[in-house]
């Protein structure tokens, strides 16, 4: 389970000790990929940790809505926004809900996508084409029509949020999976393993699945990076689990009507950067290990 | 009406996908499963309002309705019917093009769309008519210049712009452009009574900009390397040999048969437009059906959303259609290979 699990906590370094040494030590020589490394993990610490070091609290008021720190009798780093909260400590605040949320939902669609992109990759029969045909069916809706959908009925929750983004990330993953392991399923070792009559499960597990974990690793990173922003989106339009919490995407719409004219832009500039950085961070990470895996597989490394 | 006409065209289609042959043949094929896509989609969506623990009437009235009030919506919008019916009835009114009237504005939701779907489909054509000849240049431009400054710095570029999500590029463009800053550009679409899209084409360019930066990425990369692929081959060789000057080399001899990798990313993007247009469209205030989708999502108006979304779900599966019958024409060995 664990190789399955490891690749979404990309922010991390736990992937790096996780994944298949050779790809990812490749792709760390790569300069894009240490940029996106050190900014992606730079980012998911301050989403993650960085409410810890907040000055004030997340829905303590500091003075006056949309004031230049200059302006408050309060020391604030950049000022206060909508409601006169403090939007430094918002921002160190409201990084966690969109990150949790979009690491979450890609782990949910790399568990269960690679399963069913095995699966299908086995079988290659009716299971197969079934299975893939309704997982095209699935992706003809684009992701953000959906959880629209389902957040116009039951609202939108955080675990609803996870869910929709979760399952619709689901096919995109399948088809990767299975595009990739197609081919290994007719390698030698394959037929070995089945002449000394392993059982399905365990040549998935162990045949297949340590043979697509590059493409998965590319994949994996690359969902990140859309459901990041996908879910920050979301709240951007205006759809989070609790209005009154912290969170980057609301935090954007609610601040940049100062944006005009230059007012206070700080509460919605200190998300923008914070998403941009987080989103090229994992994008530069996707890059390099599928720059390194084409790399690899054309036997020679790049650089 | 629609119906009827619904049934003929089916009957076209199946009979066209037993007996027709080649290229007719396919498209037949094609079309039908187009068309067997959206019926399961227009399932998933109306089915998912019946997950609803208690059902729509009690969604709009809130939790303190009165059993009265509910069981008079209720009757009123045939929401006691068997759910089959239901389904039908709403699958009848959107093939007729009828959805009816929203239950929380009671306002007749085709007079509601009618304009915003003109204007989205502006906006749509506007940024696929950019988007395309622009992403052939750059693709063109870094393949002919493989593996040099140029072609670094435009791929690399590319990479971050895919990686930004449209709402930060958008905000990026009105910080740059319409803010204190340099204040050239209107920071919101504002129309006029009289106004319509086309009329008012500075204020087009933020928004169509927006979605453009969303899709060159994509498609440029995939003509560069489907370019490259076909700029290394036998023919093209050829073509240089004789002397044929590289301008044409490329431009004739590689791009058409490099067409159709681009075609199927050309159509992913416009697909992605579909949904692209929610955020852009509430973003700079635009008045086509993606802030309709967002503001009938706040309300709960569930109809409405449900309409769109088979809209949005209808683009997609158009396009993607059109994608592959054009690959199909674009390139000469699977032509014969339909059967």
């Amino acid at each position: 389970m664990s190789a399955v699990a490891a690749p979404t906590t990309t922010t991390t370094t736990a992937t790096i000790a996780a994944a298949p040494p050779s790809v990812m030590r490749v792709a760390l020589r790569m300069w894009r990929t240490r940029i996106g490394v050190l900014i992606a993990t730079g980012m998911a610490l301050i989403a993650v940790f960085g409410r810890y070091f907040a000055p004030y609290g997340e829905q303590e008021f500091v003075g006056k809505a949309h004031q230049w720190p200059g302006e408050l009798d309060k020391e604030t780093l950049f000022g206060t926004g909508d409601l006169g909260y403090d939007v430094w400590s918002r921002f160190l605040y409201g990084g966690r809900p969109v990150l949790i949320a979009a690491v979450l939902a890609t782990l949910l669609a790399l568990v269960i996508g690679t399963l069913i992109g095995l699966l299908a990759a086995y079988d290659r029969g009716k299971l197969d084409s079934v299975v893939m045909r309704f997982m095209d069916v699935i992706l003809s809706l684009p992701q953000v029509i959906m959880s629209l959908v389902l957040i116009s009925i039951f609202s939108a929750s955080a675990k609803l949020i996870v869910l929709t983004v979760g399952v619709t990330t689901v096919p995109r993953i399948a088809r990767v999976v299975r595009g990739a392991a197609v081919s290994v399923v007719e390698r030698d070792f394959v037929s070995a393993a089945e002449a000394l009559g392993e059982s399905r499960w365990r040549i998935i597990r162990s045949e297949l699945l340590p043979n697509v974990t590059s493409p998965l690793l590319v994949e994996a990173n690359l969902r990140l990076t859309f459901a990041i922003g996908l879910i920050a989106g979301l709240g951007f339009l205006g759809f989070v689990s609790d209005p009154g919490a912290a969170n980057w995407g609301l935090m954007i719409d609610e601040h940049r009507g100062k944006l005009r004219g230059w007012d206070q832009p700080w509460g919605s500039v200190l998300p923008i950067i914070a998403i941009a950085l987080l989103t090229v961070g994992t994008g530069l990470i996707a890059d390099g290990i599928s720059r390194a895996s084409a790399g690899i597989d054309r036997g020679r490394a790049p650089e | 009406m629609a119906l009827t006409l619904l049934i003929i065209l089916n009957t076209l289609l199946v009979a066209g996908a037993v007996l027709g042959r080649g290229i007719s043949k396919f498209i037949c094929k094609r079309l039908l499963i187009g068309e067997l896509s959206l019926l399961i989609i227009s399932i998933i969506i109306f089915g998912a309002t019946q997950l609803l623990p208690s059902d729509v009437a009690q969604a709009v009235l809130g939790r303190d309705a009165t059993p009265e009030r509910l069981a008079i919506l209720r009757e009123q919008w045939g929401l006691d019917r068997p759910i089959t019916t239901q389904y039908l009835d709403w699958l009848g009114g959107i093939i007729r093009g009828d959805p009816g009237k929203s239950f929380v504005t009671n306002v007749q939701i085709t007079s509601y769309l009618s304009d915003r779907v003109v204007n989205s489909l502006f906006l749509l054509l506007l940024a696929t008519s950019i988007s395309v000849p622009l992403s052939l240049m750059i693709g063109g431009m870094t393949a002919r210049r493989r593996d040099s400054v140029v072609d670094g710095v435009t791929t690399n570029t590319m990479l971050v712009l895919a990686s930004l999500p449209e709402f930060v590029v958008g905000l990026t463009l009105v910080i740059v452009f319409s803010t204190g800053l340099w204040n050239w550009l209107p920071a919101v679409v504002q129309l006029d009574a009289e106004a319509r899209p086309w009329t008012e084409m500075k204020q087009m360019i933020l928004p169509t900009i927006t979605l453009v930066a969303g899709a060159v990425p994509y498609i440029s990369r995939v003509t560069r390397i489907s370019l490259i692929e076909v700029l290394e081959s036998d023919y093209v060789e050829m073509a240089r040999l004789k002397g044929a000057p590289e301008r044409t080399v490329l431009w004739r001899h590689a791009l058409p048969n490099a067409l159709g990798p681009v075609l199927q990313v050309i159509a992913l993007n416009v697909a992605y437009f579909a949904a692209g247009v929610i955020v852009v469209e509430f973003l700079f205030n635009y008045p086509g059906i993606g802030g309709a989708m967002r503001a009938g999502v706040r309300a709960n108006d569930v109809q409405v959303v449900q309409f769109l979304a088979m809209i949005l779900a209808g683009v997609y599966v158009v396009t993607n259609l059109l994608a592959d019958v054009g690959t199909i024409l674009v390139t000469p060995r699977l032509r014969t290979r339909v059967e």
